[in-house]
């Protein structure tokens, strides 16, 4: 059924990303390739994956970002983006055919590739670009945030996380149960402030970024060279007195 | 978004075909189409085939057509799906009345048949709006998501159905003077929420931007540029929301649209009432010729200028692509 579950369990599984740690490796956007083109919706096409023009699916993205402040001070951006696993998810209502859906248990959205007819609709209502659809397949494919890797119980219990968090080198992706308000993810989205993107489209996402933590802007400078301090060349000897004059020309 | 050519077709051919269906049916209802079989053989079997064929190359171009049937189950949340079960609700009705005009004329005008043909109608226009609704409904797109998006498509299907419709009367010498009114007014009113359309697209702001799209609070906020995309040729998202060619010359585009699609028909329309009856058919099978090119125009820029907020994530801004 593609209506959204009516009695939605507290739990809502997603991530937090912290735009203060991210270095825009993209090791997250590979290692998330790597493990879902052998998994739940496996596999993630590559067309012309090494000519000229090549076109693949592709779970998360990390944009780099220029911040341009009013003083013409610019800061860089890394930003990884995937699904957000939305509380109220505009892609999942207008599928026809009850192939996107979001579960009820855990709030994951998921596509059933058996039941989807490639009709696009779903990756027109979603605002944040998460969904791909699969040229090669003729079916929609997104983020299942790693679900048959986190209750895979062949896996040690702290492997059981989505591939993009186990990569992560900076540790600047977090996993966990962002409904209940006393787990780790939702102390942390507390503590430092962790954000909703586009909160205007009302699709309350689940998963949370956090800002970048404030700049120390003391010592800060636009960019321009700095002066070097004249040198008093008064006490110097006769020849670097001449060198000097000569330098200056 | 990109202009698929399946979808443009899909939405002028089904929309010209209900169009049809409703002032075949309306007119023959209120006694001003003769029940002639021949007529109405020939003005349902076109609307069926332009909503048949529309239907069918809205099915081929989805990614596994062979599985289209599944789009009939989930009427409850998705206007795609209400359009697929109201599309196929409305061949019972508008073929029984098509069906007994044909064979038994005599029962048309009975209290059922006008039920059955005022039933028909409902439906068909429940089918435009539900297709127009597809489209209004995505909020993505800060374009489309307005009432003047269902209100421009119910009445471009029902102007271009008069116009078919009066073409059709015409030619076989059954021209009427309300449905010559009918399709001035309708060319007139259907410029009109085009303009309209047009005019709330250049004044409406999208609500979300670059800024709101990234999310920084505003302490740390400014002005933010896309430094480097995450992929270095097209991916599926900017091959489907970053259509950008048409925006290059939609003022011409519109200007064309607007000439052939509501203008030169009013001009044939009129042209046509003053000849001799004899001949009076053929400026209006133009005038549905140039019609068909305009609303096809107009369908192109429906789509083909309809921003989709993810651009924000691609260094676009809200504003940029104005026209």
């Amino acid at each position: 059924m593609t209506c959204l579950p009516k009695h939605p369990s507290q739990k809502k599984l997603g991530l937090v990303i912290d735009l203060d740690i991210c270095v825009g490796c993209h090791a997250c956007a590979v290692n998330c390739k790597e493990w879902n083109t052998g998994g739940h919706s496996a596999p993630l096409t590559d067309i012309d994956p090494y000519g000229a023009e090549p076109l693949g699916v592709w779970f998360n993205r990390v944009h780099s970002f220029e911040i341009v402040k009013e003083n013409g001070q610019s800061w860089t951006l890394n930003f990884p983006k995937s699904c957000l696993h939305c509380d109220d998810a505009p892609c999942v209502p207008v599928c026809p055919t009850g192939a996107s859906y979001k579960r009820s248990e855990d709030g994951i959205v998921l596509v059933n590739a058996d039941y989807c007819i490639g009709c696009k609709l779903c990756s027109w209502a979603c605002p944040y670009g998460a969904r791909e659809f699969d040229t090669d397949q003729g079916v929609m494919k997104k983020c299942t945030l790693c679900i048959d890797k986190i209750y895979n119980e062949n896996l040690e219990p702290q492997y059981r996380v989505p591939a993009c968090v186990s990569t992560c080198p900076s540790g600047a992706r977090s996993f966990g149960d962002l409904g209940n308000p006393n787990s780790d993810v939702s102390k942390l989205v507390e503590a430092r402030g962790g954000y909703d993107l586009m909160p205007e489209q009302g699709t309350k996402p689940t998963n949370k970024y956090l800002p970048p933590r404030p700049r120390n802007d003391e010592n800060e400078h636009n960019g321009q060279q700095m002066k070097l301090t004249e040198i008093d060349t008064d006490g110097a000897n006769i020849i670097a007195r001449w060198v000097d004059k000569v330098l200056s020309r | 978004m990109h202009p698929a050519k399946s979808v443009i077709a899909f939405t002028t051919s089904t929309g010209a075909g209900y169009g049809l269906l409703i002032f075949m049916i309306a007119l023959n209802m209120l006694g001003l189409l003769p029940t002639d079989a021949t007529f109405a053989l020939i003005g349902f079997g076109l609307a069926f085939a332009m909503i048949t064929i529309g239907l069918m190359v809205s099915a081929l171009h989805l990614g596994r057509p062979e599985r289209a049937w599944r789009a009939f189950t989930q009427w409850r949340s998705s206007w795609l799906s209400r359009e697929g079960v109201l599309a196929v609700i409305t061949y019972g009705p508008t073929g029984l009345y098509g069906l007994v005009w044909y064979v038994y004329p005599q029962s048309i005008g009975t209290p059922f048949m006008m039920a059955v043909g005022l039933f028909g109608i409902l439906c068909c226009l429940g089918t435009v709006f539900c297709t127009s609704m597809i489209y209004a409904s995505l909020k993505a797109i800060c374009t489309w998501a307005n009432p003047w998006v269902p209100v421009s498509y119910l009445l471009l299907s029902l102007m271009t159905g008069a116009l078919l419709c009066a073409a059709l009367a015409y030619s076989f010498g059954y021209s009427t003077t309300v449905l010559d009114i009918s399709v001035l007014v309708l060319l007139g009113l259907g410029l009109a929420v085009k303009l309209v359309y047009w005019k709330c697209m250049r004044e409406t702001t999208c609500i979300s931007t670059p800024e709101t799209a990234i999310g920084l609070p505003t302490t740390q906020g400014g002005m933010v540029r896309l430094l480097e995309a995450p992929h270095t040729q097209d991916n599926y998202l900017l091959k489907e929301m970053g259509f950008v060619i048409a925006r290059k010359h939609a003022a011409k585009l519109r200007k064309i649209s607007v000439a052939t699609g509501f203008i030169l028909p009013v001009f044939l329309v009129w042209f046509s009432s003053v000849l001799d009856p004899s001949i009076a058919g053929y400026p209006l099978m133009s005038a549905v010729f140039f019609c068909a090119v305009g609303v096809v125009v107009e369908r192109w820029l429906f789509f083909a200028e309809a921003h989709h907020v993810v651009m924000m994530y691609y260094g676009h801004r809200p504003d940029e692509f104005k026209t």
